[in-house]
């Protein structure tokens, strides 16, 4: 594959809709060849930002380049080489699923086999069904399909797992990897941090309309000023254990209690933190049975970034 | 980019074929405007509303009106009701298709995304209109084929004193009131919502169809037949009528169609959002 110019390139794009404005000076690139995220909230500016990318909005400042290409003066030109699964709909209601399929492969010059196809992606039982009568994860799974048939260079997915059992989420998330090491460069949307970070080589954590970091889930999830601490004791935290360890712990800290006997405390991701909790067990006098630093996740980025919990 | 060219060497590691190899490209024009134009008639026939509207109605008012047309003593000039109203009904069974069908599947293909989705495509958006126009002639050939032979086990007989001119009157009719009510129901569609433009198109349909001069002669409105014969629906119901029963072209008629189809088209043109 030619990899002389990134899969997408933005740079400064700003998108608004009368007043309200969905993207603010957002500027990433997704190299070739990789599945690359866009992760945060909804309403972050995350659809607008690939309708953009696919030519369906005009970019009102800023530009926008997809395998080198402008999405509106290219347009002819790029369609045919990128694949597109819409967030919803998409196909009519009485049409039956493999029907669309084929219909959408008989627009492409070199599509796929559509029956070995629908069988990946466990549509094999639902062909003759009408669009209308598909369950959510059918709809979504067929709509990945449809992108992927005209054997494109780059595909958007738009929340691809949306509406799926998890069974039906690791087949998606299995496939688009399968995609990937066949060299097709992957462009999806989430709010799902376990899905960013199983699948992505690269994330773009946006929120309000621009990226407020970039980088391998590696890279996020290293380091960094907090954590979070699980506690797990023998017996029943007396009354007011939350609001008292907070007392103890400092005003930077979260504590939040789970059950009768397990707290999680979200703050600084160091010794003295473990040793302030320990002692705080002994003066309440309860045995801490598990007191472990987690991990830090994607949630907690974007928790330090935003103040915010990404979670919907 | 063809399907034969070797894999890049070094790519992938392992020996495993690659299914999703990249071999991007758009189907030749035709070939996807044939396509969409195939999957959009099926569509409308599979349809049991439309084909209602398509065929169904029609039959019903040729059949009920030659049966009926004695009893309700209407004014027919000297002529057999069936010959005046298999014209009108052919007229009928384009405005239904042309108008009503063509606005509610373009407004729901708004509505479900569909439009959006071939927007990604390689279809471009003239390939789609194109597809457009090629379905609803596809069903419109059918309506009149079925339509046709109804009207002829009725006993219509159309005029044979100038067969070129009958079918030349007959195919300009059809062509210009296509272009006029599809237009229209463009327009409709990419103007309104998805609910809307069914409720409106099925309205306008039912009003014209009574009271529109399409199945009956203008002549027939008396007083408020000056009005009429402006509309879409009377001048193409008019030339069908001219051409199949007086075997002449009835250029004033085809002038009001094809006004209506500049309106119609400049208003689509101005308006439609294809989302």
């Amino acid at each position: 594959m030619p990899t002389a110019s990134p899969a997408v390139e933005i740079d400064g794009l700003v998108m608004a809709y009368g007043d309200q404005v969905a993207v603010d000076g957002l500027s990433l690139t997704v190299a070739r060849g990789t599945i690359t995220a866009v992760l945060g909230p909804n309403g972050a500016g995350k659809t607008t930002t690939l309708e953009t990318c696919e030519g369906y909005r005009v970019p009102q400042r800023g530009t926008v380049r997809v395998l080198g290409l402008d999405p509106q003066r290219d347009r002819a030109a790029l369609l045919p080489r990128i694949g597109v699964m819409l967030q919803a709909g998409g196909a009519w209601s009485g049409v039956r699923a493999m029907e669309m399929l084929e219909h959408m492969a008989s627009l492409h010059a070199h599509p796929l086999d559509t029956a070995v196809l629908a069988e990946r992606l466990g549509l094999g039982d639902c062909g003759r069904t009408p669009y209308r009568r598909l369950s959510g994860g059918q709809k979504q799974r067929l709509g990945l399909a449809i992108a992927l048939v005209g054997r494109p260079e780059l595909v958007f997915v738009d929340e691809p797992t949306a509406g799926m059992d998890p069974q039906a989420r690791r087949t998606t998330w299995e496939l688009l990897e399968e995609v990937r090491r066949d060299g097709v460069t992957v462009v999806l949307t989430t709010h799902h941090m376990d899905e960013a970070e199983r699948l992505a080589d690269h994330i773009h954590i946006i929120d309000r309309g621009t990226v407020i970091t970039s980088g391998t889930p590696a890279e996020l999830t290293r380091g960094g000023r907090s954590a979070t601490i699980r506690l797990v004791v023998n017996r029943p935290f007396p009354e007011g254990a939350p609001e008292s360890l907070r007392t103890d712990l400092g005003p930077e800290t979260e504590v939040r209690q789970i059950d009768e006997v397990s707290m999680l405390i979200h703050g600084p991701a160091d010794s003295a933190t473990l040793g302030l909790v320990s002692r705080w067990c002994e003066e309440h006098d309860v045995l801490p049975q598990t007191l472990n630093l987690g991990q830090r996740t994607l949630e907690d980025v974007f928790l330090e970034l935003t103040g915010r919990e990404l979670a919907s | 980019m063809s399907a034969d060219s070797p894999a890049p060497l070094g790519a992938a590691p392992d020996t495993a074929p690659r299914a999703f190899a990249p071999d991007p490209g758009g189907a030749p024009l035709g070939r996807m405007v044939r396509a969409q134009a195939r999957m959009e008639s099926r569509l409308m026939l599979r349809n049991g509303e439309q084909l209602l509207l398509a065929v169904v109605i029609p039959v019903i008012v040729l059949v009920g009106g030659v049966a009926g047309a004695d009893r309700i003593g209407i004014d027919l000039q000297g002529h057999r009701p069936v010959d005046i109203l298999t014209p009108g009904v052919l007229a009928l069974a384009v405005m239904s298709t042309a108008f009503t069908s063509v606005a509610i599947a373009t407004g729901f293909e708004r509505r479900y995304g569909v439009i959006k989705l071939l927007g990604s495509s390689p279809l471009p958006r003239h390939g789609l209109l194109l597809g457009k126009v090629l379905a609803l002639l596809n069903v419109v050939a059918l309506q009149l084929v079925v339509l046709a032979g109804v009207g002829l086990g009725l006993g219509w007989d159309p005029s044979g004193a100038a067969p070129a001119s009958s079918v030349l009157g007959a195919v300009l009719a059809i062509a210009l009131g296509t272009a006029a009510f599809a237009a229209l129901g463009l327009f409709v569609a990419g103007a309104l919502r998805a609910e809307a433009t069914l409720a409106l198109a099925n309205l306008v349909y039912l009003l014209l169809m009574a009271g529109g001069g399409v199945v009956l002669p203008t002549s027939t409105y008396g007083a408020a037949s000056s009005v009429i014969q402006w509309l879409p629906s009377a001048a193409l119901g008019e030339a069908m009528r001219t051409a199949l029963v007086d075997a002449t072209i009835d250029g004033r008629s085809l002038l009001v169609l094809a006004a209506w189809a500049v309106l119609g088209t400049v208003l689509t043109a101005r308006t439609f959002r294809w989302e």
